[in-house]
């Protein structure tokens, strides 16, 4: 049976070398076909000695099956390379750049009032809005600002043609009134009106314009009305707000005293940075102050049972500072190499 | 208001440095917003006379000097200054002397020796005047450091102060102020009446007392308007920011500074009869100091004589006249001091369209008591420096039309309550008697009476500022914010301007602000308004009227951009739009939507490898518009908008509303702004109403069938004109209910289409949520979509 081996050898060899399915079947032949090697040795069992056949026809048979196993795993080897070689033709350059549309993004003053809105939502304020075009009375009368006081003077107010009472708002506190005044409508028969809690983003004009005034720009009003809203109170929501926003624990934020006549004790908040381009430096950022009795009256609200803050900050400026923008004017050119900066 | 550190501290001198004073003003509300030294640092500059004065060998333009610089032996200086002049005082950099960028030494010029060097104003770095050598008083003890002569160790302080403290308009205010937050010693110069020594007098007729409830006058004779202002006194008004003119004005303007009275001299000898305080007469005019011809308002007082029955002279506590001021040959003065209440003056100077000294403080409010302490400090002044006989003060008064005081109550549970802090009436009470404001403890309360200079104490919360100011904002703490916990109403049925924000960056717009005034033309040309709300004072006349819409804003940007070779644009802006309405809006008259505009321009994509060029279109605009609406339905009807190409416009209708437009700019427009540069097609732009965009539905719920769809394509001709949205809109409102949906896929017409005629194909989906579908019943169904499409437009299946 030496022979048997010796075909079961030379076919593990041979299929080893052979890389190609065709060249394989035709080996494969060469031991299994009609007039292979190990038919041939079937073939010759028939002149073998009985004894012996039975035994060399097991053998014979044993040295097929070994043959066929070799030959299947070969076949799934070649196969295997063959797709290996075809994924490898197929292979995407992945360093090519992603197909299809960009994405746009928020002015970066927006992304900061977001970013406000967030920070003062998570404390229970809700975001309100009032006119652009506003009557005087709202803009300054309500805001204990009689004609002709001095403090008028302080905002460079835009008129309208042939309307007098009405002007472009120098600020956002008018929505103070205009919310004091929906609040006391829909809760004043309350023996306990809910507190308010709101700030009002939104743009604000005034008659000014270099590097750093714009006669348009934008500003925050907050107002938190309640029974029990202090000036301490005030200190407090304000400076955990600046220190949220820049992201900065060590942030130094003061209040020192002020004037505006629709708060009383009144006060200008400025912050110093602790690091960077600013540091030391105190920058003005906002102004804030209980809300004068006046004011609260004029929004139907008793100032002897309610109290209240308010506060108008500049998120311009404070974008600015966050981004290290030096110059107002950029916000409002839509210059799309600047504006795509902060997307 | 500048002042002089130097002049401060004469009157109240804390141990603190500079700094210290500054950071003590700042924190009391009186904010120092600069701080500048009076001279830059230098050494070695002392008081020298002049004693000869002879010409350079060697040189035209140089002199030889022999100067007596206090030193024993006369020094040799070589001057080039054209004004030097024997005897003149000025001052000497000696030897070894360091002033900016300069040292001094023992130098040869021209081949003779020069020992020192004489300076000018400008060397010293006090002014830009270099017209010469400084000229020193003739009293200037030779020797003296110049730092100690001139006080240049001195500080200018400038503070930013707000309306409320007028009392602050003055270094008696400032000292006031500082000795009550320091504790220092109030040193306040010392004001003695002068005893008239001659009855020459003006009577004083308060016709307007509502405008001037007090005034004091006096005559001052032979007074020498020539005399020289002593240094002093000029250095404490340059240092104010005031330039010194002759004795007499500066004598008035150092009052002011002083005491914060503003005063005015008239020319007596230009008088004639008593002075009036009294409203114009109808059309009367005035030529002011500074040579303005006004005519002053019904309710703008004015100081008068009686020259020609009566001759208006001044306009009160504005500015004087141009006929009765005084000038250097005066002999004989009348001085003004007077009380005009704030309201009569406020606002007068500005619609003048200036502002001066005066009115700036009585608008403000000036100390109502003032005025004989001030006139008799004036009088004092003016006879120590030109000399002069006073006659008597003569005071008119309207004690009703004074402005009163009215004790303002202070309790202390109050202040603990607004402040947020335990004060307790022991503190408040100490705090209040630093103000010096007199007043009476009741329990745990105090009654106190504002003083005269104080027109911002009026209410308790008045007082409690005064409080927290003397307690430092710095002492009260900042608490972490506490209240009640409630969650805050987020109806998910609205979304937030910030959402849609969102929702439009993520499909690859940028958002602009854009400015709400704009040029009257974008008004015309976008929205042909032709009557726009007009701004009385624009800033520029291209932002002279209020939009009624934002594309032109937009038009703007994208104009801007491509002027930067930016050439793919895809902006949008939230903003309001004004236009004119009825009364009911909050603010009558004028509607203010928020409104929601967009505009794009250049390739569709970001130029890329993957997908090939192609221009932005109506329907990428369009297609952005329906997902933002989505799942809601919008219809689109074909329309006209002056902005708007006519044949691609279409308004857009939610339900029966209109609540925007949408089209490509219309190609007048797109040539007038230049906006086919960079080889870009026209823009396309949308506009819509805000609001619209609010509400979203609530998500509704359908079953999803078990059983398996039918999907079919239906191929239809229909005229080539024929609007497709009808045509799919009937087709899906008569389709039964097993179609679960009906696109459009392809549009064609061309080869193999009748020429009037267009070919839409459609892809139907159907199945049923009971049972899976007989192909029979999907044929049905297609055969009665056809049958609808047939009858209502004409339409024929495509074979």
């Amino acid at each position: 049976m030496h022979n048997v081996e010796q075909l079961v050898a030379a076919a593990t060899a041979e299929f080893a070398g052979i890389n190609d399915a065709a060249q394989l079947e035709q080996a494969k032949a060469r031991y299994l076909g009609k007039s292979g090697s190990l038919t041939e040795l079937l073939k010759s069992l028939g002149q073998m000695p009985a004894e012996e056949r039975r035994s060399a026809g097991a053998s014979i048979n044993r040295a097929k099956e070994q043959i066929e196993t070799l030959l299947s795993a070969r076949r799934e080897t070649i196969k295997r390379a063959a797709l290996e070689n075809q994924l490898d033709v197929s292979a995407l350059d992945i360093t090519l750049p992603g197909r299809g549309r960009g994405c746009g993004g928020l002015h970066p003053t927006v992304r900061t009032l977001e970013r406000i809105e967030q920070l003062f939502r998570s404390i229970g304020f809700e975001v309100a809005d009032g006119p652009e075009i506003e009557a005087d009375w709202y803009n300054f009368t309500a805001l204990n600002t009689p004609e002709n006081h001095p403090a008028r003077s302080m905002h460079d107010t835009f008129y309208l043609e042939n309307t007098p009472g009405v002007l472009l708002r120098t600020h956002t506190s008018p929505v103070q009134i205009r919310y004091m005044q929906e609040h006391v409508v829909q809760y004043g028969h309350l023996e306990h009106m809910p507190e308010i809690r709101i700030i009002a983003p939104g743009r604000v004009y005034r008659v000014d314009s270099d590097a750093t005034h714009s006669p348009m720009f934008h500003q925050v009003e907050g107002l938190w009305v309640g029974e029990n809203v202090s000036f301490a109170d005030l200190k407090g929501v304000v400076a955990d707000f600046l220190r949220r926003f820049f992201e900065s624990d060590d942030l130094k934020v003061r209040f020192r005293p002020s004037f505006f006549p629709f708060t009383e004790p009144s006060a200008e908040i400025d912050v110093a940075f602790m690091s960077g381009a600013l540091e030391g430096r105190w920058l003005e950022i906002a102004g804030c102050g209980m809300v004068h009795p006046k004011v609260l009256r004029n929004g139907g609200i008793d100032p002897d049972k309610y109290t209240g803050f308010a506060f108008g900050m500049g998120p311009d400026r404070l974008t600015m500072l966050r981004y290290g923008i030096d110059d107002l004017r950029l916000f409002f050119d839509g210059d799309l190499r600047f504006l795509s900066q902060f997307n | 208001m500048q002042f002089s550190e130097h002049w401060l501290r004469s009157m109240v001198n804390p141990p603190l440095a500079s700094g210290e004073l500054s950071h003590l003003l700042t924190m009391a509300g009186l904010e120092v917003e600069e701080m500048q030294p009076a001279a830059p640092p230098f050494s070695g500059i002392v008081v020298a006379q002049v004693l000869s004065v002879e010409k350079h060998p060697d040189a035209d333009k140089l002199k030889l000097c022999r100067v007596d610089a206090g030193l024993g032996e006369p020094l040799q200086i070589v001057c080039g200054a054209p004004n030097v002049a024997a005897g003149m005082k000025t001052p000497c950099a000696l030897v070894g002397a360091e002033l900016p960028g300069l040292r001094i030494k023992k130098a040869k010029v021209r081949g003779i020796e020069s020992s020192g060097m004489l300076c000018s104003a400008r060397e010293l770095g006090i002014s830009e005047d270099h017209g010469g050598l400084l000229t020193l008083a003739e009293d200037a003890p030779i020797g003296q450091n110049i730092r100690e002569h001139l006080t240049l160790d001195d500080t200018l302080l400038t503070l930013k102060l707000t309306p409320n403290r007028a009392d602050c308009l003055s270094l008696q205010g400032i000292a006031r102020e500082v000795a009550a937050l320091s504790g220092a010693p109030l040193l306040l110069p010392a004001i003695t009446a002068v005893p008239a020594v001659h009855d020459k007098q003006r009577q004083i007729v308060l016709d307007a007392p509502s405008a001037c409830p007090r005034y004091c006058g006096r005559i001052i004779s032979a007074v020498n308007a020539g005399a020289p202002t002593p240094g002093w006194m000029r250095h404490r008004l340059e240092r104010s920011g005031i330039r010194s003119i002759s004795a007499l004005v500066d004598v008035t303007n150092y009052v002011m500074l002083e005491l914060g009275q503003p005063l005015h001299a008239f020319d007596n000898e230009q008088l004639t009869g008593s002075i009036h305080v009294r409203f114009p007469r109808s059309g009367e005019q005035l030529k002011l100091l500074n040579e303005q011809i006004v005519t002053p308002s019904a309710d703008t007082a004015l100081i008068a004589d009686e020259q020609g029955g009566s001759r208006a002279l001044a306009l009160a506590g504005i500015m004087g006249g141009e006929d009765s001021g005084i000038n250097i040959t005066t002999t004989e003065l009348f001085l003004e001091s007077a009380f005009f209440a704030p309201v009569a003056i406020a606002g007068k100077a500005r619609a003048l369209g200036f502002s001066s000294d005066a009115s700036y403080r009585y608008e403000r409010g000036v100390d109502f008591e003032l005025q004989r302490n001030a006139i008799e400090r004036a009088t004092q002044l003016i006879l120590d420096i030109c000399g002069g006989s006073p006659g008597p003060v003569i005071e008119a008064v309207s004690p009703a039309n004074l402005p009163s005081r009215t004790p303002v109550k202070l309790r202390s549970a109050r202040a603990a309550k607004v402040l947020g802090i335990p004060l307790s009436p022991a503190q408040i009470e100490k705090l209040l008697q630093g103000l010096g404001f007199p007043m009476q403890r009741e329990a745990n309360d105090f009654v106190v009476t504002p003083p005269s200079y104080r027109y911002d104490i009026e209410i308790e919360e008045d007082l409690i500022e005064e409080i927290a100011r003397l307690h430092g904002y710095d002492n009260i703490p900042s608490p972490t914010p506490s209240g009640l916990l409630f969650m805050p109403l987020l109806p998910e049925e609205r979304r937030t301007p910030m959402q849609v924000r969102r929702q439009l960056a993520a499909r690859d717009y940028q958002e602009v602000v854009n400015f709400s005034f704009v040029d009257a033309g974008w008004e015309t040309d976008f929205y042909a308004n032709s009557d726009p709300i007009k701004l009385s004072n624009p800033i520029a006349s291209q932002m002279s009227v209020m939009r009624s819409g934002l594309i032109g804003g937009l038009v703007g940007t994208l104009s801007y951009n491509l002027n930067r070779r930016t050439k793919r644009v895809r902006v949008f802006e939230v903003g309001r739009s004004f236009r004119r309405a009825s009364a009911t809006e909050p603010v009558a008259g004028f509607q203010q939507p928020l409104r929601l505009a967009a505009l794009c321009s250049g390739p569709a994509l970001p130029e890329q490898w993957g997908e090939t060029t192609r221009q932005v279109d109506f329907f990428d605009l369009k297609a952005d518009i329906e997902i933002m609406f989505a799942p809601q339905r919008l219809r689109f009807l074909k329309t006209r908008h002056p902005a708007l190409h006519p044949g691609r416009a279409a308004s857009i209708m939610l339900g029966e509303k209109e609540i925007g437009i949408i089209g490509e700019l219309h190609p007048q427009w797109v040539q007038k702004y230049e906006l086919a540069s960079l080889g870009n097609a026209a823009p396309v732009v949308f506009e819509l109403e805000f609001d619209a965009l609010t509400d979203v539905p609530l998500p509704q719920y359908r079953e999803v069938s078990r059983f398996p769809s039918v999907e079919r394509d239906l191929a239809l001709l229909v005229a080539r004109d024929q609007p497709v949205a009808q045509l799919l809109d009937a087709l899906r409102e008569g389709a039964p209910n097993i179609v679960r949906s009906i696109e459009l896929f392809d549009v064609y017409h061309g080869k193999g289409v009748e020429q009037s005629k267009k070919s839409l194909a459609f892809h139907i989906v159907m199945q049923d949520t009971e049972k899976t579908l007989a192909d029979s019943e999907a044929d049905e169904a297609i055969k009665l979509l056809t049958e609808l499409a047939a009858i209502k437009f004409d339409a024929a299946l495509r074979s």
